[in-house]
């Protein structure tokens, strides 16, 4: 399509010369498979969880909490729309299978991904940010680039910058893992296996709490992500997480 | 173009969601689904000792209301006969796989050796509460019956009624052997009331509130739950699919 449109052009000037394409790899196999794993489980995860949040749509801080206590978050009737749940009409027993089952899913993926990333240095190369990338000036820069939509290109664009390195990591090291831990902690026979849960998160409710603040915060990170796909080119973005070959954005002629 | 976008959007969500509820009425779906119920089981047993305690909480932590949930009042004649009485005939029958059949009175059940303790109670719905219960250890009463070795679980009847159906539940023999797991007829310090499960009711403290069975009138030692009522081990179990085994 580019190349028809340099040929028509020819008429009024004389073109530029097309930038030579470069494709480069950018995301290895366990990234892409996990990538896509958590794709279709997160959403399961949520949809099944905005079910079970249904059936108490109350929330506390301490070791309980139920309707004769005080919550900090509450909610009349079944405050969740049946097109954000799993299954559409309320059943906490068929949510329940759901979100216990794909939980499997999340955590297992999770815990290979984590090995995986540290054994090929993934985390340590990729995604631990450098001490030049954590000045608060460059992290200035990159909101404001990011602000007015001019994302990396050239190598740039084969590295994470410096606002996905820190989302990546708050999801990847803080917000999954806290999910399967407090979500853990909602299990009375895991509180007895392993009491501390219960030590660290201060209460089953208040896990439960906090259960549901990362997965507000898993939501809002998807939002932005899927943004951020569409604004960087949704074709070469999606494409390259499932391939991993992606079209390297030339240099923009303002920054050679 | 907009008028397209958002057709595209409203059926993809559109096919996604109604893609889940055909799934979730797919036996085959379901059954993959149930399997994770069994990982989950193994899992959760692999990573904890057979006697591991539920924390046990103190008076300070008590739930200022114990929060009361599924039946509070039984509604049947003999039930209400029984209030009527105070339960001075209620008795806990003991058979099934057991060498000696036992008919206990609810009063020499209350001299037996108790244990008090200040758990929590999980309710699958999500919400807790705490309460301090009296009871007697589960595994006393099976020992003065003589459990038979083939005996696989032990099952709770009930006297409410979901319509016509009885409410029962049943643990494995794990789980009725657990120190905390009671027979218990007092809470925070009084007779059971009606609305938690008087005159009996089970603690079973590292499962979920619907294996709390409650107004419990006999105890059936089996070597599988197939034959008992709907044959999943539990009123719940049978009849919206909850797990039998409930430790998450």
């Amino acid at each position: 399509m580019d190349d028809a449109a340099v040929i028509d052009d020819t008429f009024e000037a004389e073109p530029p010369p097309p930038p030579p394409r470069r494709f480069a790899y950018r995301h290895r196999l366990p990234t892409r498979l996990w990538h896509w794993v958590n794709a279709l489980t997160v959403f399961v995860m949520l949809m099944s969880g905005l079910m079970i949040f249904n059936a108490h749509p109350h929330l506390y801080w301490g070791q309980f909490g139920a309707n004769f206590d005080h919550p900090w978050l509450s909610f009349h009737g079944r405050p969740i729309p049946g097109w954000a749940t799993i299954p559409s009409t309320y059943n906490l027993a068929a949510a329940r299978r759901w979100h216990l089952a794909f939980a499997w899913l999340l955590s297992i993926g999770l815990i290979a991904f984590l090995v995986t990333s540290f054994v090929n240095r993934h985390a340590q190369r990729d995604l631990a940010p450098t001490a030049d990338e954590v000045r608060p000036s460059h992290i200035w820069h990159d909101i404001q680039q990011h602000a007015r939509l001019r994302f990396p290109t050239g190598d740039a664009a084969l590295r994470y910058n410096i606002l996905q390195k820190i989302s990546y990591i708050g999801v990847i090291f803080v917000l999954l893992p806290l999910m399967v831990l407090t979500g853990l902690t909602m299990s009375p026979a895991m509180d007895a296996a392993w009491p501390w849960l219960l030590t660290v998160f201060a209460g089953r409710q208040s896990a439960r709490s906090i259960h549901f603040i990362c997965a507000a915060l898993l939501l809002a990170f998807i939002l932005v992500h899927l943004t951020m796909v569409l604004l960087a080119g949704p074709i070469n973005e999606i494409g390259s997480m499932i391939t991993g070959r992606f079209r390297v954005p030339p240099v923009r002629s303002d920054e050679e | 173009m907009i008028d397209r976008r958002r057709f595209v959007a409203t059926s993809a969500s559109g096919l996604l969601l109604g893609g889940c509820d055909r799934l979730n009425n797919s036996s085959g779906f379901r059954g993959v689904l149930r399997s994770a119920e069994k990982l989950t089981m193994a899992s959760q047993r692999l990573v904890s000792s057979r006697d591991a305690l539920a924390r046990e909480y103190s008076e300070a932590d008590l739930s200022p209301i114990f929060r009361s949930n599924g039946t509070a009042m039984p509604g049947t004649p003999e039930y209400a006969q029984h209030v009527a009485e105070r339960f001075a005939n209620w008795r806990l029958v003991v058979d099934g796989l057991v060498t000696h059949p036992l008919s206990i009175p609810l009063q020499t059940l209350r001299t037996l050796p108790h244990r008090v303790q200040i758990t929590r109670h999980d309710c699958v719905e999500g919400w807790s509460a705490i309460g301090k219960w009296h009871g007697v250890q589960l595994w006393r009463i099976l020992q003065h019956a003589g459990l038979s070795t083939r005996a696989k679980y032990i099952v709770f009847h009930c006297a409410d009624r979901f319509g016509d159906k009885p409410y029962y539940e049943s643990v494995d023999l794990v789980d009725a052997f657990h120190p905390q797991t009671l027979i218990a007829w007092g809470l925070n310090g009084h007779l059971l009331p009606v609305a938690n499960g008087a005159p009996l009711r089970l603690r079973v403290e590292r499962q979920l509130g619907y294996k709390q069975a409650k107004y419990i009138q006999r105890i059936e030692a089996v070597d599988s739950l197939a034959q008992v009522q709907g044959g999943k081990g539990g009123y719940w179990e049978d009849n919206v699919d909850y797990e039998w085994y409930a430790g998450i």
